[in-house]
């Protein structure tokens, strides 16, 4: 078991969703975050005066998968977040020690699923 | 204080002898006060129609529905000064426009009411029929094309509308009574609804709202998405903003606060936006099960559309039939539009103004009754003369309004861009189109 956390621009949520559900991966937390990479940040101006945005926003996904579905979740992710462009945002993946389902009781691979 | 008041009193009285108001210039005092007074309230409309369609749209877009509101106002104002005005109430020729007072010339400051009176209640009018459209392009159109927009609707395409049947040119002259079209259901609403659908038209959708579901994304079913307004009680301000000024948009077009009529004509207007809203409501709960406050607030605007052009000619118990029906017709055009036709209208503009417009200036041939003013309408023992001339002038304005809009919209288009890209679209127009954010230090939500 995997936990993919992925950090994608806010508004290509929608295309990173409609390619996880062409996966059959329907299951998933997302938040806002503020963070900072390679991209560094923009200007915005107020009133003439140029502020310095260096936290961006972006959203974070979290996505618990079975070890079959590690790959095509990450290739859907990638497919529908990148542009080329820098500021596409970043993949983790960590290893997921358990998984319980709270309202059943159930544990492991079936959690997930 | 009694010193002042015997001052007073005394002044009173010698001015009364010796004549320095007659009756006559005390009429045209008190038309003058009170047409400047309903500008004012109609000036007022444009914040309302600012609250309205940010509430209706997501936050991310709320600085950009700020700026086309404020820049329709400025530009369309300036336009209306040097050619709108004169196209519309200038010297007639052949039925089709005017050709005099450009840029406000030849009017003057005497004891009669001026020109610049009626001006700046006519400009508010203009800059209503402008502001319209911007609700129905919300959230993907350029703010350079729409500020090209707002110089031809406000400068031409309105103006000639006007001209025609406020300004003495072909409409206004077609059958005994011409068209009657009051306070301007069809001049002002209809304009602006027909305009904003040949705008949202030549646009096409907002990203993400009508998606076909098919594999390739190509082919398959297409899915109409909602996409919701980001704040209902700006929503609901906007709405009581427009109600309010509305009792200056219908009363103030006496342009004589000498014309006793005002009364019965903020009634009826009052009537017909209260009946709008039950209308709307009763067909909104029935179809989604919930009373929708989004169409129970379109509602209010469709009956107060409604009652526009009748408000003067109807008696109080018909302008609650015609506002009620505005109220359902609303709901139910809403729904056509976005399901059937597909036509993405964030606001509801082209329902609530174009087609509700249409149904009020239609309700004047069926419900005038000669006592409140005009001719007897249709149910009235009126026959279907006033009726048949009500039908073409909605026709006649359709014609002109969506057919000149569309070609506008298309040569903008075609030269400095229509809409904009699909990622602006998606990061809003506040960031992308003027580098700021309408809720800095609140948490807004890019993704959708």
């Amino acid at each position: 078991m995997k936990l993919i956390i992925a950090y994608v621009q806010p508004h290509k949520l929608n295309d990173v969703k409609q390619e996880l559900f062409k996966e059959e991966v329907g299951k998933m937390s997302v938040t806002n975050a503020l963070g900072c990479g390679q991209q560094m940040g923009y200007t915005e101006t107020y009133r003439g005066v140029q502020i310095e945005v260096n936290l961006l926003k972006k959203v974070r996904m979290e996505i618990a998968v079975n070890d079959e579905f590690l790959e095509r979740t990450i290739d859907a992710i990638v497919r529908g977040a990148r542009t080329g462009e820098i500021g596409d945002g970043k993949i983790f993946v960590v290893e997921l020690n358990q998984c319980i389902r709270i309202r059943s009781g159930e544990v492991g691979k079936v959690a997930i699923g | 204080m009694r010193r002042f008041l015997i001052t007073a009193g005394a002044l009173l009285v010698f001015g009364a002898v010796y004549g320095f108001a007659d009756s006559n210039s005390n009429a045209v005092a008190i038309d003058t006060v009170w047409t400047l007074m309903a500008a004012v309230l109609v000036f007022l409309m444009q914040a309302g129609f600012a609250m309205l369609e940010t509430g209706f749209t997501r936050a991310k877009n709320a600085a950009n529905i700020m700026m086309k509101n404020l820049m329709d106002f400025s530009i369309g104002t300036l336009a209306f000064w040097a050619i709108g005005f004169g196209i519309m109430f200038g010297a007639d020729a052949a039925g089709l426009l005017g050709t005099s007072k450009f840029f406000l010339s030849g009017a003057v400051v005497d004891d009669a009411f001026s020109d610049f009176t009626f001006w700046v209640f006519q400009v508010m009018f203009a800059a209503t029929a402008a502001t319209i459209v911007s609700g129905a392009v919300a959230e993907r159109t350029q703010f350079k094309a729409y500020l090209v927009y707002s110089v031809f609707i406000s400068g031409l395409i309105y103006p000639v509308v006007g001209h025609w049947i406020w300004g003495g040119g072909w409409l206004s002259n077609l059958g005994p009574n011409g068209v009657m079209d009051f306070a301007g259901s069809t001049v002002v609403h209809s304009v602006g609804g027909w305009a904003g659908l040949a705008g949202a038209m030549v646009l096409g959708a907002r990203e993400g709202k009508y998606v076909r579901n098919g594999a390739n994304g190509q082919s398959g079913k297409v899915m109409v998405n909602a996409i919701q307004g980001h704040n209902m009680p700006l929503a609901a301000l906007g709405v009581f903003l427009l109600w309010f000024g509305w009792f200056g948009f219908n009363a103030g077009s006496t342009v004589a606060g000498t014309d006793l009529s005002i009364a019965a004509i903020a009634v009826t207007t009052n009537l017909a936006a209260a009946a709008g809203v039950v209308g709307a409501l009763i067909v909104a709960w029935i179809i989604s099960g919930k009373p929708d406050p989004t169409f129970a607030l379109n509602g209010a605007i469709a009956g107060l559309v409604a009652i526009t052009a009748g408000c003067a000619n109807l008696a109080p118990g018909s302008a609650v039939i015609v506002g009620f029906l505005g109220g359902v017709l609303v709901v139910l055009s809403v729904q056509f539009i976005d399901r059937v036709l597909q036509v993405d209208d964030p606001v509801g503009a082209i329902s609530a103004h174009g087609v509700v417009g249409a149904w009020g200036t239609i309700a004047v041939g069926l419900f005038a009754q000669e006592k409140f003013g005009g001719v007897n309408g249709l149910f009235f023992g009126g026959g279907f003369g006033q009726l048949g001339v009500q039908i073409v002038g909605v026709v006649a304005v359709f014609a002109w309004t969506f057919v000149t809009s569309l070609l506008l919209f298309k040569i903008i288009k075609a030269t400095v861009g229509l809409r904009v890209s699909r990622d602006e679209e998606l990061r809003g127009l506040d960031i992308e189109e003027h580098g700021t954010e309408a809720y800095t230090d609140f948490e807004v939500y890019t993704t959708r």
